[in-house]
């Protein structure tokens, strides 16, 4: 993957330094421990196959990152919902290295003025400084983590292919290869897994997309080469191991949508005054804590998006 | 082997499901989300000990192998146990007693509801277990009183259903199982009336209740 030097950035972005040198201290102490923890274990041997991924040097710090501390390496790579690899959180850890992902291209299609292409990955990503975000990253079925991501703002990503006004809409579709991806031989889902996004919302600075986790590449179960990732919504929103971007005009159905539309909106928006029907969004289990914690409106991104939806009612855009 | 000498290895049998959960927290095996995989292992292992102890009887009568009855309190107690553990899970680990969080789930959570009305309805099964009780109650009454197996068992599967995500697969096999082993009760109790209690053919007459009993 071509990794390109980063311009100069603004001070107003930079984290203070204590904050970044403490975050970055707390990641070594904590990687060593939990390296120390998984020796022998059954996790351990599930997947070992950390190699494949390239180091990407020289990230840049992002003023949108926590400092809540991130989630162990392990966790963040061996408890997945990747559905096209099978229903249980340790499939994708067990079988996503059947996928092939190089070489990868991406098509970009529909409302824009830009000629639709397939664009190779490297052509994709060459334009764009890789910053590290550690985001917040909140599941429907109410656990959460906090990732490492690094990865440039999709709407960067979006402009260069120059949206027309009829472009309402951002549309994304995930690799669809049952031979590789054995959960998509069964219909667990509708494949290709779809997801989208409102223009706005995608070129909200926030909504990324990630080609790495921890100082490397993202790792196949993660959704490599490359995802989205929108930390303001539920996870299924994020998604993975991309091959398709199109701009449209009507909102598109999404995958979860298709499947239960009443469980499962097109907004999705993290949010723990509005349940889940079955169960209850107000709190959530912080992966690698014992205490519950208070599910924060829009996953803690109040500040940067809450604007995106004045006057919505949020209950039935769910 | 005789059935004294056999019913401490059916039991350590029984405890392997905790055992390999004891085992996997000790090497790390209980994945990134502990208390969820003690959940679902423990409330899976409840739905097995209840159809395990619901298939004795039919597996007796199909069988004639009428040893297997004297396994079946150590099933159902085994079912009560690792339900417990289940609720505990869920009270002590998952929500760490707070109450209100743990009320407003009951109520609102209707596969929560229904998880706990199962639970409740193996309560008192769990205490007329003893042959002392058996006794107190008269067998009439005791076996009345654990028909509630039954409906302990519907609540864990509808429970099941009511709470996946999308695959409904693994809840609808448990359901299948049940419903076979309640459908051969229904086959059974007919079968008692028509053939093994000598009612004359074409008669008009029931079968009194004690004789279908």
């Amino acid at each position: 993957m071509l990794i390109k030097q980063a311009p100069d950035i603004r001070s107003s972005e930079i984290t203070p330094e204590r904050v970044y040198r403490n975050r970055r201290q707390f990641l070594q102490t904590a990687s060593g421990a939990v390296a120390g923890a998984m020796t022998g274990s059954l996790l351990g041997r599930v997947h070992g196959a950390a190699g494949a991924q390239e180091p990407i040097p020289d990230l840049q710090p992002s003023a949108f990152s926590t400092d809540e501390a991130p989630n162990a390496f392990d966790d963040i790579t061996t408890y997945n919902n990747f559905y096209e690899f099978g229903l249980d959180k340790g499939d994708p850890a067990r079988y996503a290295h059947e996928m092939t992902i190089d070489p990868w291209s991406v098509r970009v299609e529909g409302e824009m003025n830009r000629p639709a292409a397939d664009v190779a990955l490297d052509d994709l990503l060459r334009p764009h400084t890789l910053e590290e975000r550690i985001y917040r990253l909140r599941c429907v079925e109410a656990w959460s983590m906090v990732v490492p991501w690094i990865g440039f703002p999709l709407g960067d990503l979006l402009k260069r292919f120059e949206p027309t006004s009829k472009a309402k809409y951002v549309r994304f579709e995930t690799l669809y290869r049952p031979d590789e991806m054995r959960g998509q031989r069964g219909r667990s889902l509708d494949w290709p897994y779809v997801e989208g996004l409102r223009l706005d919302e995608a070129m909200n600075p926030l909504a990324i997309i990630a080609v790495g986790v921890y100082g490397k590449t993202l790792l196949n179960q993660q959704g490599a080469p490359l995802r989205l990732v929108v930390p303001w919504k539920y996870g299924f929103k994020s998604i993975k191991s991309i091959v398709k971007i199109q701009f449209v005009e009507d909102q598109p159905r999404n995958s979860w949508n298709v499947a239960i539309p009443n469980e499962y909106g097109f907004y999705s928006n993290v949010n723990p005054e509005v349940d889940h029907p079955r169960w209850s969004q107000a709190s959530e289990r912080r992966i690698g804590s014992f205490f519950r914690m208070r599910t924060q409106m829009f996953n803690g991104y109040a500040d940067q998006v809450a604007s995106l939806y004045d006057g919505m009612d949020l209950r039935r855009y769910y | 082997m005789s059935v004294r000498r056999a019913k401490p290895w059916v039991f350590a049998f029984c405890l392997v499901p905790l055992g390999v959960l004891v085992w996997r927290a000790f090497t790390g095996g209980l994945s990134a989300n502990p208390i969820e995989f003690i959940t679902h292992s423990t409330g899976d292992w409840t739905l097995r000990f209840l159809l395990i102890a619901l298939a004795v009887t039919p597996l007796r009568r199909v069988s004639g192998w009428t040893v297997l009855a004297s396994f079946r309190r150590m099933f159902g107690l085994f079912a009560f146990f690792y339900a417990t553990l289940h609720l505990s899970t869920y009270v002590v680990l998952d929500f760490f007693f707070s109450i209100d969080l743990i009320l407003d789930d009951i109520v609102e959570r209707r596969y929560v509801t229904a998880g706990f009305v199962g639970f409740v309805m193996l309560i008192p099964l769990a205490v007329t277990s003893t042959t002392r009780m058996i006794r107190r109650l008269g067998g009439a009454r005791w076996r009345r009183l654990h028909r509630l197996a039954y409906v302990a068992a519907v609540a864990g599967v509808v429970h099941y259903l009511w709470l996946v995500k999308i695959d409904i697969r693994p809840p609808l096999a448990y359901g299948a199982v049940l419903a076979g082993l309640l459908g051969i009760r229904v086959w059974f109790h007919y079968v008692k009336r028509t053939s093994v209690v000598e009612v004359p053919r074409r008669s008009t007459s029931r079968p009194t209740t004690a004789a279908a009993s």
